[in-house]
C-alpha cells in the first residue's frame, strides 16, 4: 500500500532524515518510535503532503504522490493538540471532510452519527469544541479523520497531551477501531508503552535513520542497538571488550557471549545485561538502594546495574544474580 | 470620642473613594458634560432643525462616509498583504520596518499633512519635476488623492497589528487538518482561515473607518474647505460661516456615529482576544520564488511609502526650490537654513505679532500644563479604578466618553459655553487635558492594579516601614507608568490641532497652529517655515515616542 523509498530531508541545513525506507500494508499499524526532534513528525507531514522531501519517493498503491497535493491524497491526520476547528460545532468538524468531498446531506448526517457512535460521543453534534475535555476533543479529531474513510491514517503523538488513565482508555479504543476498519495506520510516538500496545510493527527512528524494524515481540527480545535498548527502558547496558571468541570482559565481570555476529578479539562492544534464571553467568553485586515496586523490589547496585527481586535485600548486602548478556550491534 | 468618629469617617474606604473622585468629576462636569449639554440644547433648537440644514448634513454625512469607506478599503489593500508579510515571514530589518509603519500613527496630523505637502504639494519636492503624461498621476496627485494617501499612511499600522497578530496567533495545524481532510487552498481560506480571522478583520476595519470618519487635520490641511467632512463642516460653521446651531447639530450627528462605531469595535475586539494563544512562531524565511517576490515587493513598497514623506519633510525644510516673496537679485537654490533662521525673526507684516519660534514656547508651556493637570486628575481616578467597586464600574465609561467626542466638538462646546471671547489662554490646556485624560488614566490604572497586595505584605513582613514599602514596591512600578503617561499627555498636547484651532488666541499660537497659518499663506518663505516648524514638531514627537516605547509595560495592550 504505502511505500517510502529513501527519503532525505534536512532542517536548518542539518540532515534530519537520511534515507528512510519502509512500507505499510493493508490493515497494518506501524509505530514510529523516536525521541522528540528525531524527525518523526516531519516524516508524517511529508507523507501527508504538507512538506516536501529533498529526495526520495512516497508511493501509494505503486503510484508516486510527488505531484498529488495534500487535499487529494485522502490520508487522515490526527494531531497531538487535536487541531479541531474552533468556529465549528462537533457535527461540522466531523462532517468537514465529507463536505469537501461533496457528499449528500443525508449521507453526511448518517456518517457523522456513525462516527460519533464509534468514538462513544453519541449526541455531541451540537456541542462546541471548547466545551469538551481533552480526551473528548481527541475522540472528535479521530472521528473527523475517520469520517471520509481515508486510505491511510496518521497519528502524530495523539495522546501526548492527555493524562495517564485517559491515555490507556483512548489507546485501546484506537486499537479496536483500527482493527475494525482495517485502515493502514502510522502512529508516531515517543512512548514505548503506546507503541507496544498499538503497533503491529515498530520502527525505531534514530539519528535520521530507521535502526530497528520489527514486531513488538522481536524488538523487545532483541533491540539490536544501545539506543533502542535505552529507548525501551532496558537500563542495564554496559560496555565490554571481547577477550576470546565467546567471552567478553566488562567492569562487572566476564560474560559468555551468545551472539549471531562474529566478534574479533579486542573489539569493544555494548552489551544488554538481562536478569535470567537460565543465565549462564552469575555476578556478585553490592546493594546500594532498594525501592518497593508493587509486586517486586527494584534493587540499585553499586556498579550502577538495576535488578529486580522478589524479596528485599539489605543495603550493603552482597547478592548473587544469574544473568545473560546480549550484544547490541 | 468625637475626634475618633471624625477620624474614622476619614479613614472609611467609601469616604476615601468619594474623595478621590471629586476633582476628576468636577473637571469633567464643568468642561465636558456642561459644554456637551449646551451643544445638545443648541442643536435641538428650532432654528437648527431646518430643511436646508438637514440637506447639508445629509450631503456632508454621505461625503464623510464615502471618503472614510474608500480610505478604509485602500488601507486594507496595503495593510492585508503587509499583515501577511509581518506574520508569516522572517527577513532582515523586519522589526525596523514594522516600527517604521507604526511611526505615522503617533505623529500629529499637522506633521503628516506637512510631510505630504513637502513631497506632493504645490511647493513640494516633486513640484519641480516637470509633468509628463504618465508621471502626473503619481507625482502630482489631486487633493483628494492626497487625503486618501495620508489616511492610508496613518492607519495601515492598525491593520498590520490587529490582523497580523491574529494571523501569527493562527494555529497552522488547523489549515493542515483541513487540507488533509480534502480542502484545496481556496476552500481552506473560505472555510477555515477567513471565518477565524473575521473578528480581527472586522475590528481593524471598524477602527480604521472610525479614524478616517473623524479625520480633521489631514483633510483641512491637504484638501482645504473644498472637502467637507462632518469635522471640517463643524469648523467652517464655527469660524468661517458662523452658524453655531448647525455646528452643534453636526457635532451631535458625529458623536452618535462615533459612539456606534466604538460600541461595535469593543464588541468585535473582545471576540478577537478569545482566540487561541500563540504557542510558537509560524513565521519563516521566504523560500519559493513567489514568496521571495512577494516579500521583496512589499518590503520596497512599504519602505518607499513610509520613508519618503517622512524624509522629505526635513529635506524640504533645508532646501530652497523657489524665490521667496519679495526676494530680489540672485536666488540661491539648494541647501539653506534660512527657514529655521526666519523662525526667530519678528518681521513687520508677517503672520504673527511675535517671532514664530514663540509658538514653540507656547506649545511647550501648554504641554507642561496639560501634563500637570492630567496627572493631577488622572492619578486619583486611576487609584479608584485600580480596585473597582460598583461606583467605579458606573463611572468608568463616563470618564472615557470624551474619547468619543472629536477635538473640534470640544472646541465648539467651549465656545458655546464660555463665549467666543475666551480671553484666558487657560482653555487650551484644559481642552488638551480632556483629550489626554482617558489615555493617562488607562496608562496609570493597569500599573496601579498590577501591584499585588502580596508584594506589599511581603515587604512589610521583611521589616519595611509603610514609607519603605511605597518606596521599594509602589514607586519603581509607578514611576515608569507615570513618566509614560506624562509623555503621552505631553505629546497629545504638542500635536493637538482641532480644539486648539477653535480656541487659540492670535497672539498665542501653538506649533500646529503656526504650521497651519504658514501653509495657508502663499510664498516660498511661508512654505519653508511651515516645513521647518513641522520638522521641529516631528523631532519632538519622535523623541516622546521613543521615551514611551522604552517605558511601555509589557502586555499593556494595544490601542
Amino acid at each position: 500500500m504505502l511505500e517510502i523509498r529513501d527519503l532525505f530531508k534536512s532542517y536548518e541545513n542539518k540532515p534530519l532524515l537520511r534515507g528512510i525506507s519502509f512500507s505499510v500494508s493493508q490493515g497494518e499499524t506501524i509505530c514510529l518510535l523516536g525521541a522528540s526532534g528525531s524527525g518523526k513528525s516531519t516524516l508524517l507531514r511529508m507523507i501527508a503532503g504538507l512538506e516536501f522531501p529533498e529526495s526520495g519517493h512516497i508511493l501509494f498503491n505503486k503510484i508516486d504522490l510527488a505531484q498529488t497535493p495534500p487535499h487529494a491524497r485522502d490520508f487522515g491526520l490526527v494531531f497531538q493538540d487535536y487541531g479541531l476547528f474552533p468556529h465549528l460545532d462537533i457535527f461540522n468538524n466531523v462532517a468537514f471532510g465529507l463536505k469537501m468531498r461533496n457528499v449528500s446531506t443525508e449521507k453526511i448526517n448518517s456518517r457523522v452519527a456513525e462516527m460519533l457512535d464509534l468514538v462513544n460521543l453519541q449526541g455531541f453534534e451540537k456541542r462546541k469544541v471548547t466545551d469538551l475535555s481533552g480526551g473528548e476533543q481527541q475522540r472528535v479529531a479521530l472521528a473527523r479523520a475517520l469520517a471520509p474513510s481515508p486510505r491511510l491514517l496518521m497519528f502524530d503523538e495523539p495522546l501526548g497531551a492527555l493524562d495517564k488513565s485517559l491515555k490507556e482508555d483512548l489507546l485501546n479504543q484506537i486499537r479496536i477501531i483500527l482493527h475494525k476498519t482495517e485502515i493502514p495506520a502510522i502512529y508516531v510516538t515517543h512512548d514505548q508503552d503506546e507503541a507496544f500496545t498499538i503497533a503491529d510493527r515498530i520502527l525505531f527512528l534514530y539519528d535520521g535513520e530507521i535502526i530497528r524494524d520489527g514486531t513488538p515481540d522481536e524488538v523487545w527480545t532483541n533491540p539490536n542497538s544501545v539506543y533502542a535498548a535505552r529507548m525501551l527502558g532496558m537500563g542495564n547496558v554496559i560496555e565490554g571488550v571481547v577477550t576470546s571468541p565467546n567471552k567478553v570482559k566488562t567492569e562487572v565481570g566476564i560474560f559468555t557471549l551468545n551472539c549471531r555476529h562474529k566478534h574479533s578479539k579486542g573489539e569493544k562492544i555494548s552489551l544488554l545485561l538481562k536478569q535470567s534464571e537460565d543465565g549462564v553467568d552469575e555476578i556478585k553485586l553490592k546493594v546500594e538502594d532498594v525501592l518497593f515496586k508493587r509486586d517486586q523490589f527494584q534493587v540499585k547496585t553499586k556498579s550502577g546495574l538495576v535488578i529486580h527481586m522478589k524479596e528485599a535485600p539489605k543495603i550493603g548486602q552482597i547478592i548473587r544474580v544469574k544473568v545473560q548478556v546480549e550484544c547490541l550491534a | 470620642m468625637l475626634r475618633r468618629s471624625i477620624l474614622s469617617v476619614f479613614e472609611s474606604p467609601r469616604f476615601f473613594r468619594v474623595l478621590l473622585w471629586i476633582a476628576p468629576i468636577v473637571f469633567l462636569l464643568s468642561y465636558f458634560f456642561l459644554p456637551l449639554s449646551k451643544i445638545l440644547i443648541l442643536a435641538f433648537n428650532t432654528s437648527a432643525l431646518t430643511k436646508t440644514n438637514f440637506q447639508l448634513i445629509l450631503s456632508t454625512l454621505s461625503f464623510t462616509f464615502y471618503q472614510a469607506a474608500l480610505s478604509t478599503i485602500l488601507t486594507f489593500i496595503l495593510g492585508l498583504p503587509s499583515a501577511i508579510l509581518f506574520s508569516r515571514f522572517n527577513f532582515r530589518g523586519k522589526s525596523l520596518l514594522r516600527a517604521l509603519t507604526a511611526v505615522p500613527f503617533m505623529l500629529p496630523t499637522v506633521v503628516v499633512a506637512s510631510s505630504f505637502n513637502a513631497l506632493f504639494g504645490n511647493h513640494g519636492l516633486f513640484s519641480s519635476i516637470s509633468d509628463s503624461k504618465y508621471s502626473s498621476f503619481i507625482l502630482h496627485p489631486s487633493s483628494f488623492s492626497l487625503i486618501l494617501l495620508a489616511h492610508i499612511f496613518y492607519n495601515t499600522t492598525i491593520v498590520i497589528r490587529i490582523v497580523g497578530n491574529a494571523l501569527s496567533r493562527f494555529d497552522p495545524k488547523l489549515e493542515q487538518a483541513a487540507r488533509s481532510l480534502g480542502a484545496d487552498t481556496f476552500r481552506v481560506w473560505k472555510n477555515i482561515t477567513l471565518p477565524l480571522l473575521r473578528p480581527s478583520l472586522l475590528a481593524a476595519a471598524l477602527l480604521v473607518f472610525m479614524f478616517d470618519f473623524t479625520s480633521f487635520g489631514v483633510i483641512l490641511l491637504l484638501g482645504g474647505s473644498n472637502f467637507s467632512t462632518l469635522e471640517v463642516e463643524i469648523y467652517l460653521r464655527v469660524l468661517k460661516l458662523p452658524n453655531l446651531p448647525l455646528a452643534a447639530l453636526l457635532s451631535i450627528v458625529q458623536l452618535i456615529f462615533t459612539l456606534i462605531f466604538s460600541i461595535l469595535y469593543t464588541r468585535t475586539i473582545n471576540q478577537v482576544t478569545t482566540q487561541t494563544a500563540p504557542r510558537f512562531s509560524i513565521s519563516k524565511p521566504p523560500k519559493s520564488f513567489c514568496e521571495r517576490a512577494f516579500v521583496l515587493t512589499f518590503y520596497l513598497l512599504l519602505v518607499t511609502f513610509f520613508l519618503l514623506p517622512l524624509a522629505s519633510l526635513p529635506i524640504r525644510s533645508l532646501t530652497r526650490l523657489e524665490a521667496d516673496r519679495g526676494q530680489r537679485g540672485e536666488v540661491q537654490y539648494g541647501f539653506t537654513t534660512d527657514y529655521y533662521k526666519e523662525l526667530f525673526i519678528n518681521r513687520r507684516g508677517s503672520l504673527f505679532y511675535v517671532p514664530p519660534i514663540d509658538a514653540a514656547r507656547n506649545s511647550l508651556g501648554y504641554a507642561s500644563l496639560t501634563v500637570l493637570l492630567s496627572l493631577a486628575l488622572g492619578y486619583p481616578a486611576a487609584y479608584a479604578l485600580a480596585k473597582p467597586t460598583r461606583l467605579e464600574k458606573f463611572l468608568d465609561p463616563l470618564i472615557m466618553l470624551p474619547l468619543g467626542a472629536s477635538a473640534v466638538m470640544l472646541g465648539l462646546g467651549f465656545i458655546i459655553s464660555f463665549g467666543r471671547s475666551l480671553a484666558s489662554p487657560w482653555f487650551v490646556p484644559i481642552a488638551h487635558t480632556l483629550v489626554a485624560l482617558p489615555f493617562v488614566i488607562r496608562t496609570l490604572q493597569p500599573a496601579l492594579a498590577s501591584i499585588p497586595e502580596r508584594l506589599r505584605q511581603a515587604a512589610s513582613t521583611l521589616g519595611a516601614s509603610p514609607f519603605r514599602v511605597w518606596q521599594t514596591v509602589d514607586f519603581p512600578i509607578l514611576s515608569r507608568a507615570t513618566l509614560s503617561a506624562a509623555t503621552f499627555a505631553f505629546t497629545v498636547s504638542l500635536g493637538e490641532f482641532g480644539a486648539t484651532l477653535l480656541l487659540t488666541r492670535p497672539e498665542y499660537p501653538t506649533i500646529p497652529i503656526a504650521i497651519q497659518r504658514f501653509l495657508s499663506q502663499p510664498g516660498g518663505l511661508n512654505f519653508g517655515q511651515a516645513m521647518a516648524m513641522a520638522t521641529l514638531l516631528m523631532l519632538l514627537t519622535t523623541l516622546a515616542i521613543l521615551i514611551i516605547e522604552k517605558l511601555r509595560l509589557p502586555n499593556s495592550g494595544e490601542f
